[in-house]
């Protein structure tokens, strides 16, 4: 428990995880101000000026139609269309709710806030689990903690659950204020639709899902950082796979005409992880001439990410433990 | 006396891809008995380092044994680490930490009680500066530290090298007075470093070592009678006559070296036949004194690393023993 203690006290000793902190609550608090700012929570006399100012529009539509129609010199195919019974505004096409201010509504919308409050997440995972052991080797930290506890994988393996720990801590502590935060913006400056148990337990799954990717992010930066024993490792990582197997990746599958190039982008895999499923689709395969498309589709389920994602995690800790392990310490 | 480190044929060649394999340690030897300041010395890359990394875990040995307080190293070293503390190479630490945190994060993580962080920034002179970031502090001061930090679980086995890098001449002596307060206190301290007079004056032993294998090693008295050359410096009344002088105490057996006020003679029994074979040609001897060595001279004579005007000597041309 030592250890521990002492890495804890470690991790958010450092100067670099505060102030990635302090820049990630400064992120999610700007949105959650943008939405206060933003909401207006809607009632009888703001439905009541939208509905006039659908009827109003629809009525400028209307009258600007007629002129249009019986100016003359019309075109002799507008003349055509100003005759059929089809043409000019309808009312159905002014919407009294299109022209009500923004409500900020909990249960539609923050399942989508779940998601990028978990990118957020994730990213503040990446650069601390990187710089948490990267630094560590290139200070010379590691080599003086490795002459008091010589046990070199069980060290390495309580820094990464101390990680593993800490972003499990910070996401729950800042997932239970981002949470809290809008379901009060939603009951007083929006809409709160009543939430069953089924709609929290979805919200719940999905911040589940968000702490899951965040972990093993955490676990990946802190592998690549290990194993290359310098943060810029991590980092130099990540631009590479944004870099090459992100956008080098979408260009060239796209010049060579891959059939559903997007399943071998790690992008994919990451909408699937969230979204339980997603669905690429194959709009060479349509032959459009022939009326109607219906393009082959793949489908990639969550369970394949997790697949995905766990292998990959699984295969730099690997090697990130097999070179403690193995490796000189110089 | 026990033996608190005992290493036998240490074997280590690192290998690169690019510059092929280099052998750093060939078969090395040390022992350092217990109660005792131990100099370790050598040249730049003769294998210093990496003896002191290997036998702390850090680096794996190709070959070789090696035991620390009577136990075999590497695979005892978790049950042995607690009573060994150790500064390798440069002081290195987090630098925007505290002194203060520095060894109290180490503290935890050995399990020693806080208290201990308080006594030893006062035993190496760093209480006031405690809370300052290591980033503001002089080499000298991390060299403090890194003392502080080996100092901090009081242990047996103290391994320092090169403690007084950066130190200022004050802090030299400290460093020299705290070395032998703690063997008064029943420690063993190694050491290894390039100030040599440092050496010669605080060691009760040393190891030297050259391309990976020892070249010398016991009491530091015995080392140096072992390589002193036993020859006398020799000054006339007549420093013209030197030439003359030289000629008749080569010819009668001894090797001179003939320098422009003085000459050198080796190869003599006793100097009182330096006076009675001059005195009997008429040549009179001014001065006749004993010439010792002392370490450095020792140390540039069994690594033949004495620098020789015009030819700037590479990291690694030093002398290579054979092996046994």
């Amino acid at each position: 428990m030592s250890l521990v203690n002492a890495e804890r006290r470690r991790l958010f000793k450092r100067r670099f995880t505060r102030l990635m902190l302090i820049v990630v609550v400064g992120i999610l608090s700007a949105i959650a101000v943008g939405f206060v700012l933003n909401s207006h929570r809607n009632g009888p006399a703001e439905r009541a000026a939208a509905e006039a100012q659908a009827r109003q529009m629809y009525e400028q539509q209307v009258v600007m139609f007629r002129e249009q129609c019986s100016s003359t010199g019309v075109d002799p195919r507008m003349k055509e269309y100003c005759e059929s019974p089809e043409a000019g505004p309808r009312p159905e096409h002014f919407q009294a709710q299109w022209y009500m201010p923004y409500e900020f509504n909990f249960r539609k919308e923050f399942g989508v806030l779940i998601m990028v409050f978990s990118g957020i997440l994730a990213l503040l995972a990446y650069v601390v689990g990187a710089s948490y052991v990267g630094a560590e080797w290139s200070t010379g930290g590691m080599m003086n903690l490795l002459l008091w506890r010589p046990r070199r994988v069980p060290v390495l393996l309580t820094k990464l659950g101390t990680l593993l720990g800490g972003v499990l801590g910070i996401g729950l502590v800042l997932g239970a204020a981002w949470t809290t935060a809008f379901w009060l913006i939603g009951k007083y400056d929006g809409r709160s639709d009543p939430m069953t148990a089924g709609a929290w337990r979805s919200f719940a799954i999905t911040g589940a899902r968000g702490l899951g990717l965040a972990l093993l992010v955490a676990a990946v930066a802190f592998g690549l950082a290990s194993l290359g024993r310098h943060t810029a490792m991590a980092l130099g990582v990540a631009v590479g796979v944004v870099v090459v197997g992100e956008i080098g990746m979408r260009i060239l599958l796209e010049l060579m005409q891959v059939r559903m190039g997007d399943r071998y982008l790690l992008s994919t895999y990451a909408l699937a992880w969230f979204n339980k499923r997603w669905t690429l689709f194959d709009w060479r395969s349509c032959e459009f001439v022939m009326g109607e498309c219906r393009p082959q589709e793949l489908l990639i389920t969550w369970q394949q990410s997790a697949f995905v994602f766990g292998v990959g995690t699984a295969l730099v800790l690997t090697l990130a433990f097999w070179a403690m392990h193995r490796r000189d310490v110089t | 006396m026990p033996a608190v480190i005992e290493i036998h044929g240490l074997r280590k060649t690192y290998r690169s891809l690019r510059r092929g394999p280099r052998q750093a340690l060939d078969g090395f030897d040390m022992v350092v008995e217990q109660g005792q300041i131990h100099g370790f010395l050598g040249p730049n890359g003769s294998g210093k380092t990496t003896t002191l990394r290997t036998l702390l875990g850090l680096i794996r040995a190709n070959e070789g044994r090696m035991a620390i307080l009577g136990r075999p190293v590497p695979e005892a070293l978790p049950e042995v680490s607690r009573q060994i503390g150790a500064v390798v190479e440069s002081p290195q630490f987090f630098p925007h930490f505290s002194a203060r945190d520095t060894l109290s994060l180490l503290a935890d993580a050995g399990r020693v009680p806080r208290t201990r962080v308080a006594e030893v920034l006062e035993q190496v002179g760093l209480r006031d500066r405690a809370k300052e970031r290591v980033k503001t502090y002089s080499l000298g001061m991390k060299q403090r530290l890194a003392v502080a930090s080996a100092l901090l679980k009081q242990p047996r086995l103290l391994i320092l090298d090169e403690p007084a890098n950066g130190l200022d001449p004050g802090g030299i002596r400290e460093m020299r007075d705290l070395m032998r307060s703690l063997v008064e206190m029943g420690m063993t301290v190694v050491l290894s470093s390039h100030i040599l007079g440092e050496v010669q004056q605080i060691c009760d032993s040393v190891t030297i070592i050259s391309l990976g294998r020892r070249v010398a090693s016991g009491p530091v008295a015995d080392v140096l009678a072992r390589h002193s050359s036993g020859s006398v410096r020799v000054r006339l009344e007549t420093p013209a006559d030197l030439p003359t002088a030289a000629d008749l105490l080569q010819s009668a057996g001894a090797a001179v070296a003939l320098h422009p006020d003085h000459l050198m003679v080796t190869a003599v029994d006793r100097p009182s036949w330096v006076t009675r074979t001059l005195a009997e040609k008429g040549f009179y001897v001014s001065e006749l004194s004993p010439v010792t060595a002392d370490l450095e001279d020792v140390f540039l004579q069994l690594t033949g690393t004495a620098p020789a005007a015009g030819v700037p000597r590479q990291v690694d041309e030093s002398v290579e023993v054979p092996a046994r």
